[in-house]
């Protein structure tokens, strides 16, 4: 019998598969040894990225921990869909008290833990929007006292759970019910949003990271690496929302792909306040290619001429691939 | 053993000896030298264990407190005034979710106008938000309450708050007696959470509750307040029989035999009020005085029964209900529904203005016979209303009232 030749990439997604890895180095979420923190039965909608991300990071901590974890929930599409009382989905302890103050809670948790002396470990979760947007000052003030806390933002750039609105994380030109694709400027305008894991940084936190739902892979191992340390950290994923953006919900992991694939969602490690790693970029794409998937974008795409803006997001693109030297063989 | 001590210092260190595990804080004047001897009780080792967060906003210091408290530990936290707001929609889920935190509101004035001094306002603002609220009338009171909040808080897993005057009780200095360790252990066992957050046992706490559960969820949040009712004086002897004097009670009356004229009030202004009421006794007038320490749960039945002889009730009011009147004397009105007393609301002492003994004696003078409005303001200055009303009818751009209001005030006329 010949050898053949394994190659992880033969998919042609650049995803390595599970079952051409060695038992040891496949994910968390190949065992059946796996938590199943966040349980199946759920009331997400079909496609939806915040449940395959949340999945995947609890079941990772769960791991790290020895399954000596407590969740806390931030108001948001993830506390509503888990825990339609008296059914949760979720199994392990986990506390849901407002929008705004998850992290804050999350310091209380990890407090009585420490008074208490047991080695229990806290993750604290939100959206976007109860991360950048509304509960950023008990995040900005749990980074800064470095509390034991892993913050995790479900990033599907916009507040969904309330019908689409705009938060600070909508990038420019998009679509929400509050930035509707109408007037001279349509859809979100540009100079406005801001980047938490920057942010996060600027703490100086022990380790800060961005992951997308396209690379469960690393974001497990982001996640594992982040349970190794102590002190505030901060890990920013972002999850495609069908919904929102207006993709096919078999398509939620091309468009976070494509996402880091075009440079407008860097991928990378930050420890101390510098970036020590990103993920480079293996097939470069057009911004185009992410933006002609989703209908919040398709106001860009209208005209009888390509939209001008399409250039200035590519910019952004070009802009993040430089500063966090994502094509690395690319000289800056 | 007394010792002469300021307020706070003798709160920090009841609180102290009450040994909570997580206290959180932000600065807010007049809520502040309580904080501050908590960090040195916590830095010297003298309470221990215990971990004292500095947070940057009310809203995350009482979070913290929802997260300990959820994890089994046992949570406090001291604010005031605007902080009090700051945090108002923790403060409804702290009690929403059962928490059974304790905190120290130093009662202080809301703005605008900005005004650091004393009145109920804050209180006021939150009464209804599901917490209990215990007025303290004098410093002792204020020490001795807070461990009996924690026993109330802890056997029906609510949160209390203890609701001290500010500057006139916070920042007062006399001989006040700390109870000692071993009579605080005596009192008040250690907590034994109703649920709590434990990786043996999982658990979701703070779902979402929709239609079909919510009225029982909020039915179970007043049978709490009516179990205090019950409690509450019950614990009150329990802690008397330990410390050897009275603290804390629904209501605690004075001179009330025979008493034509009954004044309710809450808090610090009590003491000045039965002053006032000795002096008028001696005169001849039967008149007597109610101070309310339990405002939540509002113990309808006692005060009630107390008010029943009275020919009439002059509610001694710390806040203001604009287009209404006050909360205090409409929560009165409601205990005595059905019957024939009437009730007077008198809004007094607002934003730190002195209640004298003097002011009052008139106003009781004139309530005895009957001559007060449903509605007083006590030592309004009706000449500087008139002013300023007088410059709303003569131009439009009148400007701002308050500095309006203090410039006639300063200038000598």
């Amino acid at each position: 019998m010949s050898d053949q030749r394994i190659r992880f990439y033969q998919t042609g997604t650049f995803t390595v598969g599970n079952r051409l890895l060695d038992p040891s180095d496949r994910a968390v979420q190949a065992s059946t040894a796996r938590a199943n923190a966040l349980t199946s039965g759920h009331r997400a909608c079909q496609g939806c990225g915040e449940a395959l991300g949340a999945r995947y990071v609890l079941d990772a901590a769960m791991r790290a921990t020895g399954n000596q974890l407590i969740a806390v929930n931030a108001t948001g599409c993830l506390e509503v869909f888990t825990t339609p009382s008296p059914e949760t989905a979720w199994q392990l302890p986990w506390l849901h008290s407002l929008f705004g103050n998850a992290a804050a809670v999350a310091t209380g948790v990890a407090a009585a833990m420490r008074v208490k002396g047991k080695p229990v470990r806290v993750i604290a979760q939100g959206g976007d929007g109860g991360t950048t947007d509304i509960g950023f000052g008990c995040l900005s003030g749990m980074f800064e006292r470095n509390d034991d806390v892993l913050y995790v933002c479900y990033d599907n750039e916009g507040y969904m759970n309330t019908g689409v609105q705009r938060s600070s994380a909508t990038p420019p030109t998009a679509r929400t019910a509050t930035t509707p694709a109408m007037g001279p400027e349509r859809g979100n305008v540009f100079g406005t949003g801001k980047s938490l894991p920057l942010l996060a940084m600027a703490h100086n936190l022990p380790y800060v990271a961005t992951a997308t739902v396209a690379d469960l892979h690393d974001l497990e191992a982001k996640v594992t690496c982040a349970m190794g340390i102590h002190g505030a950290r901060y890990l920013h994923v972002l999850v495609p929302c069908p919904l929102g953006w207006g993709h096919p919900t078999d398509e939620t992991i091309r468009m976070a792909r494509l996402a880091a694939e075009c440079g407008l969602f860097p991928v990378f490690e930050a420890v101390d306040g510098e970036v020590v790693s990103s993920t480079p970029i293996r097939r470069r794409v057009p911004v185009e290619a992410y933006l002609r998937g989703q209908k919040r974008f398709a106001h860009l795409f209208d005209g009888p001429t390509p939209d001008p803006r399409i250039a200035r997001l590519q910019a952004l693109a070009d802009q993040n691939i430089r500063r966090f030297r994502l094509q690395p063989e690319v000289t800056p | 053993m007394l010792k002469q001590l300021e307020c706070s210092r003798a709160i920090a260190e009841v609180i102290a000896r009450c040994r909570p595990e997580v206290i959180c804080a932000y600065p807010i004047t007049p809520q502040t030298h309580i904080v501050e001897a908590l960090s040195e009780l916590c830095r010297t080792g003298e309470l221990a264990p215990c971990e004292y967060i500095n947070v940057e906003s009310e809203t995350s210091a009482l979070s913290v407190a929802v997260g300990a408290s959820a994890a089994g530990a046992r949570a406090y936290t001291a604010t005031a005034s605007q902080g009090l707001l700051h945090m108002a929609e923790v403060v409804y889920n702290a009690a929403g979710l059962g928490l059974p935190i304790v905190m120290t509101l130093g009662n202080r004035a809301l703005g605008a106008p900005i005004n650091i001094w004393n009145d109920h306002s804050d209180a006021m603002a939150l009464k209804d938000a599901g917490w209990i609220q215990l007025f303290a009338r004098d410093s002792q009171e204020a020490v001795d309450l807070h461990i009996l909040a924690f026993r109330l808080a802890e056997e029906l897993s609510i949160p209390v708050m203890v609701c001290v005057d500010g500057f006139v009780l916070t920042h007062s200095v006399e001989p006040l007696d700390v109870p000692s360790q071993e009579q605080v252990d005596r009192f008040l066992p250690p907590y034994h959470p109703v649920q709590v957050l434990d990786v043996s046992d999982p658990v979701s706490i703070g779902a979402m509750v929709g239609p079909e559960a919510y009225t029982e969820v909020r039915y179970l949040a007043h049978h709490k307040q009516q179990r205090a009712l019950e409690r509450l004086p019950e614990l009150a002897a329990e802690l008397a029989v330990i410390l050897g004097r009275t603290s804390g009670a629904l209501l605690h009356p004075y001179r009330l035999d025979d008493a034509e004229t009954i004044v309710v009030a809450m808090g610090s202004v009590t003491g000045t009020i039965e002053v006032a009421i000795d002096e008028l006794r001696a005169t001849g007038l039967a008149i007597g005085a109610i101070a309310l320490c339990a405002f939540r749960p509002f113990p309808l039945v006692e005060l009630a029964q107390a008010l029943a002889p009275a020919k009439r009730v002059i509610v001694i009011e710390r806040s203001l209900a604009p287009g209404l009147g006050g909360a205090l004397a409409s929560n009165v009105r409601m205990a005595l529904q059905g019957g024939a007393i009437p009730v007077r609301t008198v809004i007094a002492g607002l934003g730190g203005r002195p209640i004298t003994r003097v002011s009052l004696r008139r106003l009781f003078t004139s309530a005895a016979q009957d001559a007060l409005d449903d509605l007083t303001f006590l030592d309004l200055d009706t000449g500087a209303i008139d002013r300023e009303l007088a410059r709303w009818g003569d131009q439009r751009r009148s400007g701002p009232s308050a500095e309006n209001l203090l410039r006639d005030t300063r200038r000598p006329r």
